[in-house]
């Protein structure tokens, strides 16, 4: 710290100070190297492969082939399910996000009471989280079998009629039973348990200033809980957004992206272009507008933080 | 419910023993309270725990009765031997034993490999290095579509299709960009003054890493492998795209082979009773290992939630 105060406004250091520092260096860079390899092996260069296997033809067999912007120019115009499954896939991160937020948050509230059994509560919350995705997606599927699900079982007998959804085999309920399996696993998960770190982080003071002030429940949830959470609500709704927009295992076991399209969601579509068909080249024009895309909304949200979050700890 | 209450406690204040009914009624309140939330809890922990109970029950049928309606709770008589058929129509014994090791060699090579880069991160300085990390945090969004294609191609090339390198071998580079900033994190919460205080006693970096730091993170070095673990026991993506020999699936992969094929009966009937067990196979060593690390598990998830 010092040395870096006194570097920064000129002075000339010391010669072994230099020596010192430049073995620390060196020292780092080795620690460092497994990373920086796997960063250079099996990100950056792949990436770079893949930028520029985007502006070809390539199908495996025969070698790459360089046709400029086509793939981007068919992507955007003829592709008919590109568009589709773009929305359908924001459509759904758009839906699961914020309901698992809200979902995860009141948990979190509930778990916050400290109510008798409250480790048990926790674990049972949580425990869905920890299924694998492709376990899950088998359960799900026979839980909400159309015929014989007990879910359908129990619409009918409230309903009283014979009709209920077709759930991953109704291009109407796909879409909702996929959802509904995302909440299943999200709103008790990780999610959960930050936001009550988050909780349990908030100073009883506020509390107490508020209440003197007259604050009900209410007005204590949304003038000192809400606040003092928006880093926390911040950083998992990046990540949830993230995640949801990543969705394939799910889709892929539950729903095969069917039926007619209605769960196509936009990895999917990469996949099948990729790994179905073998047009490496247009596939990895899609990945790259997934890339931006993602990118483009990440910054979004960051730019936008700085408007609704609030660090406690930050100096104005 | 609130307002009875109140009603109640106005009652009582007429008849003047003020304080004592105030409190009363007060405490009627928070009881029906309390009562409320564990009305809550209760039943959304019953919503949470639902599609397990029906798999394990589903698991214990016979085939047949799967298909009943009414959809019936309890099996007639439970079926526990559906649990070693599975291992007899697929290969599940094998399938699990692959995941297994994908899983604990990845974990152990992420685990090494993430802690020593977080020490560099966390301990040394040197030019660029806060550049570096946040390229390394950013490295997390990036969907892995941008770098499957190129690897598979890569893969092809070098003859790795078919085997358990591409699933292993990449994690011995660092692991994932999660672990590296989880380990950075803890070291940094590590006072400084131990490494200067060994560094003066002679010991060189890599002692420092391996005998002060390495001691004093257990608990988070137990927290990157369990997640680690988990992650790569679920991973469907990699292994998928990467093996194609039967034998040589992973139980992810191996799952969703037997759900393609559970629902026709090329003998005698469906086997989603199989299949029910087999989820509860796939899923029970990772409710265990839950169990058993739990303490570690939320330290670390909520760790990583801290902003640094």
């Amino acid at each position: 710290m010092t040395t870096k105060t006194l570097a920064s406004i000129g002075l000339p250091l010391p010669r072994w100070m230099t020596n010192l520092r430049a073995k620390e260096a060196i020292a780092g860079y080795i620690f460092l190297l497994p990373w920086a390899l796997g960063l250079i092996l099996f990100i950056v260069g792949p990436m770079m492969t893949s930028g520029f296997l985007s502006f070809t033809r390539y199908d495996v067999v025969n070698p790459p082939d360089f046709v400029g912007l086509k793939n981007f120019i068919e992507i955007f115009s003829k592709d008919r399910l590109f568009w589709p499954s773009l929305m359908l896939t924001f459509r759904y991160a758009l839906i699961v996000v914020p309901l698992s937020l809200v979902g995860a948050l009141s948990a979190a509230m509930l778990l916050n009471q400290a109510l008798r059994g409250t480790a048990w509560f926790r674990t049972f919350f949580f425990l869905p989280h920890l299924t694998p995705i492709v376990a899950s997606a088998v359960l799900w599927g026979w839980i909400f079998n159309a015929d014989v699900g007990p879910i359908n079982h129990w619409i009918r007998t409230l309903t009283g009629s014979d009709n209920a959804p077709g759930w991953f085999r109704d291009p109407d309920w796909a879409m909702t039973g996929l959802i509904i399996m995302a909440m299943w696993g999200a709103i008790g998960g990780n999610t959960m348990l930050i936001f009550l770190a988050g909780l349990q982080g908030v100073p009883q003071e506020l509390y107490d200033a508020a209440v003197v002030d007259g604050a009900g429940l209410w007005a204590k949830f949304r003038n000192v809980t809400i606040p003092m959470l928006t880093p926390t609500i911040f950083f998992n709704m990046v990540l949830g957004i993230i995640g949801a927009l990543k969705v394939f295992a799910a889709a892929f076991v539950a729903t095969q992206g069917g039926p007619a399209y209605a769960t196509w969601f936009y990895a999917l579509h990469i996949y099948t272009r990729a790994f179905q068909y073998f047009e490496m080249g247009y596939a990895s024009a899609l990945a790259w507008i997934f890339f931006f895309v993602l990118f483009t909304f990440t910054y979004v949200q960051f730019r936008q933080s700085r408007r609704w979050v609030y660090y406690a700890g930050e100096v104005d | 419910m609130a307002g009875e209450a109140i009603a109640t406690g106005r009652k009582r204040t007429g008849n003047g023993i003020l304080s004592a009914d105030l409190f009363q009624s007060a405490s009627f309140q928070r009881a029906i309270g309390r009562g409320l939330l564990y009305l809550i809890a209760v039943s959304s922990s019953a919503v949470f725990m639902f599609p397990f109970v029906w798999t394990v029950l589903s698991s214990l049928k016979r085939g047949g009765e799967l298909f009943r309606f009414p959809p019936t709770w309890l099996p007639e008589v439970p079926q526990f031997q559906n649990y070693p058929k599975v291992f007899e129509i697929v290969s599940w014994a094998t399938w699990t034993w692959n995941s297994t090791f994908v899983a604990i060699v990845s974990t152990f090579g992420a685990v090494l490999t993430a802690a020593l880069v977080g020490y560099s991160f966390a301990r040394f300085r040197y030019p660029a290095r806060d550049v570096l990390f946040i390229i390394t945090l950013s490295t997390m969004m990036l969907p892995v579509e941008v770098t499957l294609i190129p690897l598979y191609l890569m893969f092809a090339k070098i003859g790795w299709l078919d085997t358990y390198r591409p699933l292993i071998i990449p994690s011995f580079f660092g692991g994932s960009a999660f672990l590296i900033f989880l380990m950075r994190q803890f070291f940094l919460s590590i006072p400084i003054d131990l490494d200067e205080a060994a560094r003066i006693d002679g010991a060189g970096y890599v002692r420092i890493f391996w005998q002060i730091l390495m001691p004093l993170s257990i608990p988070v070095t137990a927290t990157a492998a369990v997640l680690t673990f988990m992650s790569q026991w679920n991973e469907f993506l990699y292994p998928f795209i990467f093996l194609n020999t039967k034998t040589k699936y992973t139980l992810a992969i191996g799952i969703r082979y037997f759900q393609a094929v559970a629902g026709f009966a090329d003998d005698t009937e469906p086997k989603y009773h199989l299949l029910m067990a087999a989820s509860v196979m796939m899923t029970a060593p990772i409710i265990i290992i839950f169990f058993l690390a739990q303490r570690y598990l939320v330290q670390g998830i909520v760790m990583s939630g801290i902003k640094g």
